[in-house]
């Protein structure tokens, strides 16, 4: 069944449904006997309810096709294949959907896969037919019932709205359902986890060496504080670059730059908000890193080239897009007459920003600030390239570190076992990151409030 | 020219008028002094002329009141007595203005110093998001008028003292000027333009964002402020004009149609433009 076909006979059925509602709908209107809504509200609830059920039909089709094909094919190949299970089931599936969907499979094409290929081809046919008559009939008996409602006191307009109004719910639920889910999972993966490591070793241990899940036995030491550290100590570079600059720069744009300057600059400066971060990793790897390691011995301090002050750098730059951006709104809404009574009394410029300005728009600015905080600690591309993954309590910035997401690469990339701890730690090291930027986050928002009831 | 001239005939029949302060004691009773003269003034936002040859007296310790129809440049001239049109991109003064026989646009003046001079209180109380002693305290703690603590909480005390609000606020000094009444919100404006020690204060429209009674309380503490400072008020309302100026200037399409004692510019006014305005035929 081709879903474009579908697509475009649900688009069919539509405008038909509108178009009957619209008509009928008007011709009720009589000079005496007004309509409560007018014609395009029964035209929309026609459509509504006659596309409803059938989309029902179709998403429960969506939801259960697999699965019931699934059962089909199970039923269809010989015992022994289905006792193996495992991969080699998995695998088997595979070839008989293959098969039924006429792609062809490589090497050899057993007698019993081809018979339960062809029982699939058509089981599938059969099923789809079924599934476009019963939407069809669906369709009908909803388009014939609703036409039937249309009244000249029937309060269109009101149903109209209030379905509009579940469906924009039902949307908003799709990405609260979706992080819900996410978290779940998370939660899900790490607690399986935690079934391997106890979470006091893995919270409070102070080495991190996972060993490989290939060498098998010992499974290794999980302590979370080598990379927790080196995330912060990256992300607090990176705050320490950013924030004067991304700042300043805010202040630049919206009390001193004329709007012709202001017009240049301020999309220059997005374009760096634009760059891939792996370009920035590049950008650190090859120039900054090596500057700085150079310069370093120059003044006969050790910096490592690949080093938590190199990532945290060029994490910072990475930054100040963001930093200026959210500050320069906040800035210029500050209000006008706040800033002229200022003047007004005789205050430079510099005076009024430091005593008006940045006090009304503190605030703004510190939520800005926890945004970027927690944009910094979840930034991975630039540390898998320039922080030189190397997990160890170390206070020396210019000493190679590693940060909770470069572990999680680490350890999901390559083989993978799901079912060993070496991978399962990458879902505990998630939620740790996922909750720390949710408090972050929260408190970002909580400060806001906290200052604006103080000043509003 | 003309106005000059005019002014001066009437400031003559302004000291018989009913109009003088006549508890005011003798010195006060000589004719006004002009605190700030404008000759002439023609101000451009761009290529948008605002102002056409403005010519006006501000006489010293009394109140000068600015009518006329909303967009005329009432805004636009008292935003040229203390520089406030400095600050709008694009905005172009000429003319000639003069405080205490000062050039007011003599690039050597220093702006600081005359905006504190010449104080401000804007159309919509603008109190700052800090304590309402920290609001007092701004002006005088930028221009280092106290050398201690002691002597700036004297300065603010008794800046809300001249402007009627000390006795509202004693208790709560140091919570948010935010938190106050509009009414309240404003006469901190005026105890906040106080506190720097100003010969003169620009009034743009100070009611109109208040309440009756909180008006009326503030016109109320304009009388007494007269006394002591040379004011200077815009406003919309005909009343209120009335109520506080001893002199009035009419403004039409940017131009000073009339200017002279309050009672005549709404009795007898020589202009049929003014009359039309003062009797409510437009605006
Ligand atoms: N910042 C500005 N930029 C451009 N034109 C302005 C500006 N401020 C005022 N004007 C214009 O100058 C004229 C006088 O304005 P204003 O002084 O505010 O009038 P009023 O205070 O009497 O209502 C109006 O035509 C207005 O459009
Ligand atoms: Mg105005």
């Amino acid at each position: 069944m081709n879903s474009w076909m579908v697509a475009l006979l649900l688009l069919a059925v539509l405008s038909l449904a509108y178009q009957q509602g619209w008509s009928l709908s008007r011709r009720l209107a009589t000079p005496e006997g007004r309509l409560h809504s007018r014609p395009a509200y029964h035209g929309s609830l026609v459509a509504i309810w006659t596309i409803a059920p059938a989309l029902v039909i179709f998403g429960l089709w969506a939801l259960f096709g697999t699965s019931a094909s699934r059962a089909f094919i199970l039923a269809n190949l010989p015992a022994e294949i289905v006792d193996t299970g495992g991969a080699a089931l998995q695998s088997a599936i595979q070839r008989v959907r293959a098969i039924a969907s006429g792609f062809g499979v490589a090497g050899e094409v057993q007698p019993y896969e081809a018979a339960a290929g062809e029982a699939l081809r058509r089981f599938q046919l059969i099923a789809s037919a079924t599934v476009l008559a019963a939407a069809a009939a669906f369709a009908g008996v909803s388009l014939y019932f609703a036409r039937r409602r249309i009244a000249t006191r029937l309060r269109a307009r009101n149903e109209v709205e209030r379905l509009v109004r579940y469906l924009l719910l039902a949307c908003s639920g799709v990405a609260i359902l979706t992080t819900l889910g996410i978290v779940l999972s998370l939660v899900f993966e790490a607690a399986r986890f935690f079934t391997f490591v106890s979470p006091i070793d893995f919270f409070f241990g102070t080495v991190w060496n996972p060993r490989f899940s290939t060498t098998g036995a010992g499974s290794g030491q999980y302590g979370l504080l080598p990379l927790l550290w080196g995330t912060v100590m990256v992300a607090g570079i990176a705050m320490f670059v950013a924030l004067p600059i991304g700042l300043m720069t805010a202040i630049y744009l919206s009390q001193y730059a004329k709007p012709r300057v202001r017009s240049i600059v301020k999309p220059m400066i997005e374009i760096l908000a634009g760059i891939p971060t792996i370009v920035y990793g590049f950008f650190a790897l090859v120039t900054v890193g090596p500057a700085l390691s150079a310069f370093g011995a120059s003044i006969g301090v050790d910096i490592r080239a690949t080093s938590a002050l190199t990532a945290g750098i060029v994490m910072g730059i990475m930054i100040i897009p963001f930093i200026s951006s959210l500050s320069d709104d906040i800035l210029r809404q500050v209000p006008r007459a706040m800033i002229d009574g200022s003047i007004g009394l005789g205050a430079t410029q510099s005076e009024t920003i430091k005593r008006v300005v940045l006090p009304a728009a503190l605030p703004g600015i510190v939520g800005a600030f926890l945004l970027a905080v927690s944009r910094a600690i979840g930034e991975t591309m630039i540390v898998v390239l320039a922080a030189g993954n190397s997990p160890f309590l170390r206070a020396n910035p210019g000493e190679p570190i590693s940060t909770v997401t470069v572990t999680i690469v680490n350890q999901l990339t390559g083989d993978q076992d799901f079912a060993s701890p070496q991978s399962l730690v990458a879902f505990a090291l998630g939620l740790t990151l996922f909750v720390m930027t949710l408090f972050l986050n929260m408190a970002a928002l909580y400060i806001v409030r906290r200052f604006r009831e103080q000043y509003e | 020219m003309t106005n000059i001239a005019k002014s001066e005939n009437t400031d003559m029949n302004m000291s018989s008028g009913p109009f003088v302060d006549v508890a005011n004691t003798p010195k006060q009773q000589r004719a006004p002094k002009a605190r700030v003269t404008a000759q002439n003034v023609n101000v451009f936002y761009g290529q948008k002329q605002a102002l056409f040859d403005v010519c006006v007296d501000v006489p010293d310790r009394s109140v000068i009141a600015f009518i006329g129809p909303s967009g005329c440049g009432k805004s636009t001239f008292l935003r040229c007595l203390n520089r406030m049109n400095d600050t709008i991109e694009g905005c172009r003064v000429e003319g000639d203005i003069k405080l205490d026989g000062q050039d007011v646009y003599d690039p050597k003046i220093d702006v600081v110093e005359l905006r504190a001079r010449v104080g401000m209180v804007f159309q919509k109380p603008n109190p700052f998001p800090k304590s309402i002693f920290e609001n007092v305290a701004y002006g005088p703690k930028i221009h280092g008028l106290a050398t201690n603590k002691t002597e700036l909480e004297e300065i603010v005390v008794t800046s809300l003292r001249k402007a009627s609000l000390f006795e509202e606020v004693k208790d709560r000094l140091h919570e948010p000027g935010t938190g106050l009444s509009g009414g309240q919100q404003q006469r901190l404006c005026i105890a906040r333009a106080i506190a720097v020690s100003p010969e003169v204060i620009l009034m743009d429209e100070p009611c109109s964002a208040l309440d009756p009674i909180a008006t009326a309380k503030i016109e109320e503490l304009i009388d007494e402020l007269r006394a002591n400072y040379t004011i200077a008020i815009v406003t919309h309302s005909m009343q209120q004009a009335a109520r506080v100026s001893q002199r009035t200037a009419f403004f039409h399409l940017g131009l000073l149609v009339e200017e002279g004692p309050t009672e005549t510019i709404f009795t007898a006014p020589n202009d049929k433009r003014t009359q039309d305005y003062v009797t409510g035929r437009f605006g």
